[in-house]
């Protein structure tokens, strides 16, 4: 192989003038880390919304429960970017739409809001799973003490299910931590990103792509450590299957 | 807003579209899916086998392309492949791919790893019995795999199988960062070109969702009827 | 005067009828056992009573409140009305302190404190107290079953529902849970009761009906029941889990 490598190139000055190309890597993680964060939180809250709808004793809750997961999960995801960025300014009123595309920082934002609704659907499915898997009876017992239907939920069925789908759970967010590299088509400085932008810059395309994957790998293992104690912390002490899968 | 909407765009670009970008993709995704399925069988018995070192071989192989994201993947191909070509090869620079055989061999390296998790899994969930019993028929291991566990851990699978491939099939778009024209590729050419974003993405948009909505209903039918099989 | 009254309740689900035209009631302090062959309806005829189960046609008035009426406040109702189910039904999330606590707070909005005390009185009453701050999945099936009764007791209801509430129980665990009852009963606690235990109806219940394919086939006291009952299907039922 005729290539010349240089890991020096990691110590020279950047474009920008600035930085090295170290520190504009480090740059780029931590817009992935932020645009992950913020994204899979709006999917937490968002999904579970969703998932609660599709298990709601109400028909048309339901369906639009549907609805909202179908739309989301068989679309790509970089065709949704597409729609985010460059056409929900155009469709919105005139106003907002200008408003939308001189927002400082709007790659981000659509990003996170994008990975939000994307990795939503997905959630809505995990938590629906979670909530089926309770047996009928726990549902009742809430409520045959006098607990409302969102009472129930809240304080009973939620709790254990979201409990039993912590696994399903880590994996969705290290599935949309690595999506957010999808945001570079709009223009989002993340990891991918600025390897890209440094191989272009200096043709030491494999340094760049080596040190993008040793900081995502060094990412999933700060989520997967992260999660691993969340897991811990979730466990319910004598709780074995019995909850799962039991029939009415 | 939608009284803009210009359907003649739409209209004078389906060909292009079609002929061009949605075919890329769909050959695209046919090849990746026989491709990923072969390498990532083999990887799933690569990772099952009592060889340590093939083991470890494939499940590090299979764990590091999985913590990645896709697009890096692409990126990461997209610059090897040439050279591996010119090592394979003996050629004295780096060999020139064409970018739909860099896109299939790309498509194909990532999704095994996908697919050898699913046939792995399928493996794995069959009474151990199975293999007690080709073994006490005189078969050898190899033969057991072939003509016993295999074929069951494959039907068994074939719901998630073609689940996987549909999510292929989205992945594809992807390519769009190398600027290779795919269906979304030609569609966003387009858009650029005409300055019709809205007409363009929306129609990409939906025509992808009605694929895949077809696709995962065709899925789920399928499924029930391999439940009732069994 | 009647606490709980049922008029003419019929149920189906989808061609199946579940419950056909029962009628029958419990008295302030009336002790009604509910026996007869699994799927005779008797699980869904008490489920009715507290709007678990819905119901296609007749009334149900619990304390002057009509179940089935649409304006009717059914968490407030319910909240009224105790009930344990088959399969203890506690929240494996919250320890026993906790799970008493619960609605205690949510829905009688007690102090925290207040809800705890009350708690722990109930808990030493069925014999738990040492066990307060485990999880339900520590406990042995009878004393999840009793923390569950401690649980519906702590709402001060007007009335508790039973549904067969010893039936998933190992055979020595179910004493224990029936002491409880039977001494529920004895403090004057108006109790509807499904069960198969025969034992405890003879010992405190006022009233047995007998149920058959969703009918109320035969509704009689005690001691007419046990003596003489007049239908050939009860009879058969009760030689068949008597000489067992």
């Amino acid at each position: 192989m005729n290539y010349h490598w240089n890991w020096w190139i990691f110590f020279e000055p950047s474009l920008d003038g600035t930085n090295t190309y170290l520190t504009t890597l480090f740059w780029g993680l931590g817009w992935t880390a932020a645009t992950a964060v913020v994204g899979f939180t709006i999917a937490l809250v968002l999904g579970s919304v969703v998932g609660v709808a599709r298990t709601a004793p109400i028909g048309w809750v339901q369906t639009s429960g549907m609805v909202f997961v179908e739309v989301f999960r068989n679309i790509p995801l970089l065709v949704q970017m597409f729609l985010w960025y460059f056409v929900l300014p155009e469709v919105l009123p005139r106003d907002a739409g200008m408003w939308l595309k001189q927002f400082p920082n709007a790659q981000f934002y659509t990003a996170a809001v994008c990975l939000g609704f994307y990795h939503a659907a997905r959630m809505a499915e995990v938590v629906r799973a979670g909530l089926l898997s309770l047996s009928r009876g726990q549902k009742m017992a809430g409520q045959a003490l006098g607990l409302t239907l969102p009472q129930t939920y809240r304080y009973v069925l939620l709790p254990v299910a979201y409990r039993i789908v912590v696994p399903a759970i880590t994996s969705e967010f290290l599935s949309c931590t690595k999506n957010t590299s999808v945001g570079i088509a709009i223009g989002l400085v993340e990891l991918t990103g600025t390897a890209r932008a440094m191989q272009e810059n200096t043709f030491q395309v494999f340094e760049a792509f080596a040190a993008a994957t040793v900081l995502y790998l060094a990412l999933n293992m700060v989520i997967v450590f992260a999660m691993r104690s969340v897991e811990k912390a979730a466990v319910i002490p004598g709780l074995g299957n019995r909850i799962a899968g039991r029939g009415r | 807003m939608l009284s803009g909407f210009d359907f003649q765009t739409i209209v004078h670009a389906l060909p292009y579209l079609f002929l061009t970008g949605m075919s890329f993709t769909l050959t695209l995704t046919l090849c990746a899916t026989i491709g990923g399925m072969i390498f990532g069988t083999l990887l799933a018995v690569m990772r099952l086998s009592d060889n340590r070192i093939l083991s470890v071989i494939a499940g590090g192989y299979v764990n590091l392309l999985r913590s990645l994201p896709l697009v890096l993947v692409i990126f990461w191909f997209y610059f090897l492949v040439p050279f591996l070509a010119q090592w394979l090869t003996g050629s004295s620079s780096p060999v020139r791919i064409d970018p739909f055989w860099s896109s299939v061999i790309t498509f194909t390296l990532f999704e095994a790893c996908y697919f050898c998790e699913i046939v792995r899994s399928g493996i794995q969930s069959l009474p151990r019995g199975q293999t007690l019993a080709a073994s006490a028929l005189g078969m050898t291991d190899r033969q057991a795999l072939f003509y016993v566990i295999l074929p069951q851990a494959l039907r068994n699978m074939l719901p998630l199988i073609l689940t996987q491939t549909i999510i292929l099939f989205q992945d594809t778009s992807l390519v769009y960062v190398l600027s290779i024209t795919d269906f979304l590729g030609a569609a966003a050419k387009i858009a650029q070109r005409d300055g019709r974003l809205l007409e363009m993405y929306v129609f990409a948009a939906v025509v992808y969702f009605i694929i895949s909505l077809i696709a995962s209903q065709a899925v789920r039918r399928l499924q029930k009827r391999v439940a009732i099989i069994r | 005067m009647s606490m709980i009254t049922l008029r003419d309740i019929s149920k189906t689900y989808g061609d199946f009828q579940v419950l056909s035209h029962c009628s029958t009631w419990v008295s302030k302090g009336e002790v009604v056992v509910v026996c007869g062959p699994s799927g005779s309806g008797k699980s869904t005829l008490i489920k009715t009573i507290n709007g678990l189960e819905p119901i296609d046609s007749g009334d149900i008035i619990v304390d002057g409140t009509t179940v089935s009426a649409p304006t009717t406040n059914l968490p407030l109702l319910r909240s009224r009305v105790g009930m344990v189910f088959q399969h203890f039904e506690l929240f494996p999330h919250l320890n026993i302190r906790e799970n008493l606590a619960l609605a205690q707070v949510k829905v009688l909005k007690r102090s925290k404190d207040a809800a705890m005390e009350k708690g722990m009185a109930l808990l030493d009453r069925v014999g738990l107290a040492a066990h307060a701050e485990k999880f339900p999945g520590q406990l042995s099936g009878g004393q999840q079953q009793r923390v569950a009764i401690a649980r519906a007791l702590a709402m001060d209801p007007i009335a508790m529902l039973f549904d067969e509430p010893t039936s998933a129980l190992d055979p020595e665990m179910i004493n224990e849970v029936l002491d409880v009852m039977v001494e529920l009963a004895r403090d004057g606690m108006t109790m509807m009761v499904v069960t198969h235990e025969m034992g405890f109806a003879r010992k405190v219940a006022n009233r047995v009906i007998f149920m058959d394919r969703g009918e109320i086939v035969e509704d009689a006291d005690k001691d007419d029941f046990f003596g003489k009952p007049r239908s050939e299907r009860a009879q058969q039922f009760l030689s068949k889990i008597l000489v067992h």
